[in-house]
C-alpha cells in the first residue's frame, strides 16, 4: 500500500500537485510512482519560465530501471524548479510528497485541477 | 505466468518485485537496486541464479566434442575442478551462447544462460553427431551466487567443517564437489565470491539461513549494473548470434592454438580476422548528468556511427555508463544522442570497477 495524502490532487500519470494558498501550484510524483521506478538516480528539470499546457512533458524522471517522462497536471508558467534534485534525485524515492519537482503559476487552475483524480479516486486508479 | 525457482516464496517474502527474466519470475530488487548493488562492491550479498542452466557433459568423447563445440579449449583444464569462460558459436563466428565450463571427476560442467536454455539444448544436441558424448541437463538442482569481499569467509563460517575448507582453498575459477554441492569460485559480478550448486530441495533453507547470517538477498537489477561496472557481456544484449566474440572484447577466450583444432565457427573467425574486424565494444562513460541505454546511437567525429548495447547508472561511480558497439577507427571520444541531444562521452576500456577499485 503506497501513501496518498488527501489533500493533494493527482494525475492518472501518477504526478500530484497541491494547490497554495498564494494560488500557486506545486508538482511531485506520487509514492506509487517512485516505487514503481525503483532508485531515480537523474531528474531532468523544466526550464523556469516555461508555459506547460495540462498533461505537457515537463521534464524525466530517470531511476536505474528506465526512464519516465513527468507531465505537468496543470496547465501554466514554470515559477521554480526544485534544484537540491540535480544532486540528490533519490529525495523522490525516500521523500515523494516533500520532494516536490517544479512550482507553476496556473492559467485556469480550477478547471484543471477539477480534472485531476482526489485521493480516493487515485487510489482505486492504482488498485488499492 | 513465468516459471519458478525453489525460492519464489521465500522472495516474495523478503518483499521482492518480481519481474519476467527470460521466462522466469526473479526478483529484481528487494527494496533498492542500488543499495543491494553497493552491499555486494563493499560486503557480500546473495542471488538466486536458480534460473540458469546446468548441463553436465559425460563418456568418452565429452573432451573431444567439447573441443569441436567451444572456441575456448577444454583441453586447457589441467586437472578435476579447474574452469575456463567460452563461446559456443555457430558456422558465422556468431555467439550462439557464452558459458563457464567446468571439469568435474565424471567429465565437464557446463553453466550456460536462462534464456538460451532451449536453443542452447537443440544446438548441443545436433552436433553431438557420431561423438560418444552424454549431456544431463541438472533441473533437479538450485544455484546461488554469493558474491562480494567478503563472501568467501562469511561462508566458510555457515557451511560444515569440508566446505569451509575447500571454499578456503578455491583459487579464481576453480569448483569442486563437496558430497552433493557443487562449489565454485567464479561469478558474474567483478568481485570475488562462490557459485553453489545444490539439490533444490536444500536451496531455500540455505538462502534462508545465509539471510539470516545478515546476508542480503540481492536482485537481478543489481546483478545486471554489478556485471556492467565489471565489463562483462550480458547475452541477448551485448552479443548474440550475429556477434563474433572478436567483435564483443572475447578474443582472449578464442584458443587458437592447437591450429589443427577445428572448433565450430573457427573457419568463419579467421576470415573475418583476415579481412579486418569492422566493430569493437568499448565501454562509454557520461561525464554530465543522464543515463545511458541500450539502442542510443553513438555518433564518433569523422569515423561513424554506434550503438550502445548495455547503458545504465553506475552506482559505483555515480554516473552513467554503457557498453558501446562501435567502428574499429574509434578513437577516445564519442557522442550520444538521448532525447534529442547529442552529450559528449569518453570511451574507455570496458572494465569500469573491479574488486571495488574503479579502473576509468
Amino acid at each position: 500500500m503506497s501513501d496518498i495524502p488527501a489533500d493533494l490532487r493527482f494525475a492518472e500519470s501518477h504526478e500530484w500537485a497541491r494547490l497554495e494558498a498564494d494560488g500557486t501550484v506545486t508538482v511531485g510524483i506520487s509514492d506509487h510512482a517512485q516505487e514503481a521506478l525503483g532508485d531515480v538516480v537523474f531528474v531532468e528539470l523544466a526550464e523556469v519560465g516555461k508555459v506547460f499546457a495540462a498533461g505537457e512533458t515537463a521534464g524525466v524522471v530517470e531511476s536505474v530501471k528506465a526512464a519516465s517522462d513527468i507531465y505537468s497536471p496543470v496547465a501554466g508558467e514554470v515559477i521554480a524548479v526544485n534544484e537540491e534534485l540535480g544532486s540528490s534525485p533519490e529525495l523522490l524515492n525516500t521523500d515523494p510528497y516533500g520532494a516536490w519537482i517544479f512550482k507553476l503559476k496556473p492559467s485556469s487552475v480550477d478547471a484543471d485541477l477539477a480534472k485531476l483524480l482526489d485521493a480516493a479516486a487515485y487510489k482505486a486508479a492504482i488498485g488499492e | 505466468m513465468g516459471q519458478r525457482t525453489p525460492l519464489y516464496d521465500l522472495h516474495l517474502a523478503l518483499g521482492a518485485k518480481m519481474v519476467d527474466f527470460g521466462g522466469w519470475d526473479m526478483p529484481l530488487h528487494y527494496g533498492s537496486q542500488v543499495e543491494e548493488h553497493h552491499q555486494v562492491r563493499r560486503d557480500c550479498g546473495v542471488f538466486d541464479v536458480s534460473h540458469m542452466t546446468v548441463i553436465d557433459v559425460t563418456g568418452l568423447q565429452a573432451k573431444e566434442w567439447l573441443q569441436y563445440l567451444l572456441a575456448n579449449d577444454v583441453d586447457r583444464l589441467h586437472g578435476c575442478g579447474r574452469a575456463l569462460y567460452s563461446a559456443m558459436l555457430n558456422e558465422h563466428g556468431g555467439v550462439v551462447d557464452d558459458m563457464i565450463v567446468y571439469r568435474t571427476d565424471t567429465g565437464y560442467r557446463l553453466v550456460v544462460n536462462a534464456a538460451t536454455r532451449d536453443q542452447d539444448m537443440a544446438w548441443m544436441q545436433a552436433q553431438l553427431g557420431t561423438y560418444q558424448a552424454q549431456l544431463h541437463e541438472r533441473s533437479e538442482l538450485s544455484m546461488l551466487a554469493i558474491q562480494g569481499p567478503h563472501a568467501r569467509q562469511k561462508i566458510a563460517e555457515l557451511v560444515t567443517q569440508s566446505r569451509g575448507t575447500l571454499i578456503h582453498q578455491l583459487k579464481p575459477f576453480e569448483g569442486q564437489a563437496d558430497g552433493d554441492w557443487f562449489i565454485a569460485r567464479t561469478g558474474y559480478t567483478g568481485e570475488d565470491g562462490l557459485e553453489i550448486v545444490l539439490p533444490a530441495d536444500q536451496a531455500p533453507g540455505f538462502f534462508n539461513d545465509l539471510v539470516g547470517a545478515g546476508i542480503s538477498p540481492i536482485g537481478l537489477g543489481a546483478r545486471d549494473t554489478l556485471r556492467l561496472e565489471a565489463g562483462m557481456n550480458l547475452y541477448g544484449q551485448d552479443i548474440h548470434q550475429d556477434v563474433s566474440p572478436l567483435a564483443a572484447n572475447m578474443a582472449w577466450s578464442i584458443a587458437w592454438e592447437p591450429a589443427e583444432r577445428r572448433f565450430i565457427g573457427r573457419a568463419a573467425l579467421e576470415a573475418e580476422l583476415a579481412a579486418g574486424v569492422q566493430t569493437k565494444l568499448v565501454g562509454l562513460v557520461l561525464e554530465e548528468r543522464g543515463v545511458l541505454r541500450a539502442h542510443q546511437v553513438v555518433r564518433i567525429a569523422n569515423v561513424g556511427e554506434g550503438e550502445i548495447t548495455s547503458g545504465s547508472f553506475s552506482p559505483t561511480l555515480s554516473k552513467s555508463i554503457a557498453l558501446a558497439r562501435v567502428p574499429t577507427a574509434t578513437a577516445d571520444r564519442a557522442e550520444v544522442e538521448i532525447r534529442g541531444k547529442w552529450y559528449p562521452v569518453r570511451v574507455v576500456k570496458p572494465t569500469f570497477v573491479r574488486h571495488g577499485k574503479t579502473l576509468i
